[in-house]
């Protein structure tokens, strides 16, 4: 197995009208398979993917938003989001899914896997990785 | 005229040139995507107050709670399921999909 890589998936569209979101979730869970470092980012529309409250029961569409809350155990905890995106939607973190994960070196606490950025960090953060994919 | 739109604001400039084309008592009807625009206080806002003083601004509920809008949206937005969709095609004299 070579290094251990470091991924993030950048996730620009909105769920339900297109399917990039969640072919874009598949990808990560796939992904997640072989051990790599995962990150997500959310910027943009892709913010509307963890938006709490999704109801698709009149729509004959599958809710996939239940998958994001089973990202962390995967061993993907690091959701970034931000801050820019979702104040220009009307939306606050507030509005989001309280994604969590249990962390194994601290006795299994369940933390925040939402890291809020602004778009001076998501500079830094893109510029940090080894490989980015772009839905 | 119905106007119906199913982009988001945000990624496309669909829902703005809509606006910005429609007659006095055009009716808007946010389906799909679309029904991002009817969002409260967002950095569209402008253009959906100008879609409201030009006619009746209405979004389609499923898409609404598909993505959950519904507690979200503007005020004034007025919610149809699809027969009321149909109803409203059927009222006006011409449909145009902004795609």
């Amino acid at each position: 197995m070579s290094d251990n890589k470091k991924f993030l998936y950048v996730n620009r569209r909105a769920p339900y009208g297109t399917v990039y979101a969640l072919e874009s979730l598949e990808v990560v869970l796939i992904g997640a398979a072989f051990d790599q470092e995962v990150s997500l980012l959310f910027v943009d529309d892709g913010v509307f993917q963890i938006k709490k409250d999704q109801d698709t029961k009149n729509a004959d569409m599958k809710n996939f938003s239940a998958t994001y809350r089973a990202l962390g155990d995967y061993d993907v905890t690091k959701l970034y989001v931000s801050k820019e995106s979702l104040e220009a939607r009307g939306l606050t973190q507030d509005d989001l899914f309280p994604l969590t994960y249990e962390d194994e070196d601290d006795d299994w606490a369940e933390k925040s896997s939402i890291i809020m950025v602004s778009a001076d960090e998501i500079k830094d953060l893109m510029e940090d990785q080894d490989v980015i994919l772009s839905f | 005229m119905l106007h119906i739109i199913n982009k988001s604001p945000f990624e496309k400039t669909s829902f703005q040139s809509c606006v910005k084309h429609a007659a006095a008592g055009s009716t808007f009807l946010l389906i799909e995507d679309g029904v991002y625009a009817g969002i409260a206080n967002t950095e569209i806002s402008e253009h959906l107050a100008k879609a409201k003083e030009i006619g009746k601004v209405v979004a389609l509920t499923s898409d609404v709670e598909s993505r959950g809008l519904q507690e979200k949206l503007d005020g004034d937005i007025e919610q149809v399921d699809y027969a009321g969709f149909v109803s409203l095609a059927a009222e006006c004299d011409r449909v145009q999909s902004w795609l």
